[in-house]
């Protein structure tokens, strides 16, 4: 074979691989490794380097090295002048005993020509310098040739959008970081709104104080059995603070009314769900569904609710879930006019209702969570602190919710509750 | 696998015989390397890199064979080449590394 035939496919068959390895390889180490061998090998250079430049430290870190021995600085600092010279420069090999009047020549003089380097090659992409090439002399001898100079001006400009790729992928991972952290500061916030609102209608209301934020955490409770994922509970959780919300609105006199009020009054209170959707609507909520879940959170599956008597079907998941909430609490707290009913009654409740007012597969949810609790099944202890140390503790409660469970079996798609 | 592969090596006097294989021409080739300053680290004072199982060798092979020949220099041993077909003794001629070692 010719010799510059022979020349031309090997250099080619370099500047091809390197090509590929800049678009192909994950690794970035291995990627600069791998373009250090390729240049060096493509026109056989005894030693070298390629440094990475940092703007905020102005240095030059070197990346990989071949030949250039453990006493070469691994970090080279260089000042505006040489950085502007690099950047008129280009991406073209600067012959090192010829830029002697930079300072950054000047101050590595010796380590450059301790290890025999000749040229240094700074990679500038889009007018910015990402970092150099350092080579070392040619294995044959001979001077650097201008079809040499032109082969290092190719590979090395792949090596500059290696790194140029890499910075951008890292600055993008910086900038996603921060945006998660903005978005959950926001979160935050907003989950701070939505509790000091919870807080404010159940002021409003004096007799059931905690109300809405006690249905914020049965909701919750009940989003987590069902597997919901930690967004989804949060969501259902702030459907429930604020499923109420439309009360601040109806007179005090009503909701504080310590007899069981009358049809007028009864007529103003129910209109608190629609009030509650139309202050929540216009809001940017983070979760979905949360004005539906106070606009229906009093429907029922039969149909007999308010206030638009949807059926099952046609009555969202959301508002099904704050419904069996906001009873739940309503059975398990006192009321002006009525004490709390004590555990079993509440569960045969649950159970009755299954189906008629209360989404079947949410009551054996909920149930099942109970269960666990006091079964210490797992270790939370959220009932306990939202109804006090002994009322789930009360006797047969245990085989009264699985024996609730079993029964309730039939219309979900749950699995059977040992009655052991 | 690339981890588990070891470099064949024989020892006889003062020479070590590296294979190099087609394992040359990766990355990972580095070993061969590795594998060269280690015998020479150990005393032997010629190093013989056969190219009986090698078709061809790409730049980061030459590359890996530059990393050879400076370790051996800085140690003063030498540096042969076996085995070598035709077209790779052009190639190592024009790049210059036939300068550096002897080639049987
Ligand atoms: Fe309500």
């Amino acid at each position: 074979m010719p010799e510059n035939q022979q020349k031309l496919i090997h250099t080619f068959g370099a500047l091809a691989e390197l090509g590929h390895e800049v678009s192909q390889k994950n690794d970035f180490q291995e990627l600069i490794r791998t373009s250090l061998h390729l240049l060096l090998g493509a026109l056989g250079i005894m030693r070298g380097g390629v440094a990475r430049y940092s703007r905020f430290g102005h240095e030059l870190n070197m990346l990989a090295v071949r030949g250039l021995g453990d006493e070469f600085p691994l970090s080279l600092t260089i000042c505006s002048e040489d950085e502007r010279q690099f950047l008129t420069n280009g991406t073209v090999p600067i012959e090192i005993a010829q830029a002697k009047v930079l300072p950054f020549f000047q101050i590595y003089d010796r380590s450059f020509a301790a290890k025999k380097l000749e040229l240094l090659v700074p990679l500038v992409i889009r007018d910015e310098i990402v970092g150099v090439v350092l080579l070392g002399e040619k294995a044959n001898g001979e001077p650097y040739s201008s079809y040499d100079r032109d082969i290092i001006c190719a590979m090395t400009r792949h090596i500059g959008v290696g790194i140029a790729q890499r910075n951008l992928m890292a600055e993008l991972e910086r900038r996603a970081d921060e945006n998660r952290r903005l978005y959950d500061d926001l979160r935050m916030t907003y989950k701070d709104t939505v509790k000091a609102f919870a807080t404010a209608i159940d002021c409003k209301d004096k007799y059931t104080e905690g109300h809405s934020v006690r249905v914020g955490k049965y909701s919750e409770i009940i989003a987590a059995e069902l597997g919901w994922d930690d967004e989804q509970v949060e969501g259902a959780a702030v459907a429930g603070y604020l499923h109420d919300v439309g009360k601040l609105t109806v007179e005090s006199s009503i909701i504080n009314s310590p007899h069981r009020i009358n049809a007028k009054e009864t007529a103003a209170l129910n209109k608190h769900p629609v009030i509650g959707y139309e202050i929540l609507l216009p809001i940017h909520h983070p979760y979905a569904d949360v004005p539906l879940a106070a606009k229906y959170h009093h429907e029922r599956l039969d149909g007999r609710g308010y206030p638009d008597e949807l059926c099952d079907r046609d009555i969202p998941y959301i508002a099904k879930i704050v419904c069996l909430a906001d009873s739940f609490d309503a059975m398990t707290t006192d009321r002006p006019y009525k004490r709390r009913r004590p555990a079993h009654e509440v569960i045969e409740d649950l159970q009755y209702n299954a189906g008629r007012q209360f989404a079947p597969e949410l009551v054996t949810a909920f149930c099942r969570a109970m269960l666990k609790e006091i079964t210490q099944e797992t270790k939370e202890k959220k009932f306990r602190r939202l109804l006090g140390r002994e009322y789930l503790e009360a006797e047969g409660i245990v085989s009264l919710l699985k024996n609730a469970l079993n029964v309730m079996n039939g219309t979900s798609s749950l699995t059977l509750v040992n009655l052991d | 696998m690339d981890t588990e592969y070891k470099i064949p090596v024989q020892t006889s006097g003062e020479t070590a015989t590296v294979y190099a294989s087609d394992y040359l021409n990766k990355l990972s080739g580095e070993k061969i390397e590795r594998e060269c300053r280690r015998q020479i680290d150990a005393g032997y004072k010629t190093i013989v890199v056969n190219f009986g199982e090698t078709e061809i060798v790409n730049s980061i092979g030459v590359s890996i064979l530059l990393g050879v020949i400076d370790a051996a220099s800085g140690a003063g041993a030498k540096v042969v080449f076996s085995d070598v077909n035709e077209d790779t003794i052009e190639l190592f001629e024009m790049l210059g590394l036939t300068n550096h070692v002897r080639v049987n």
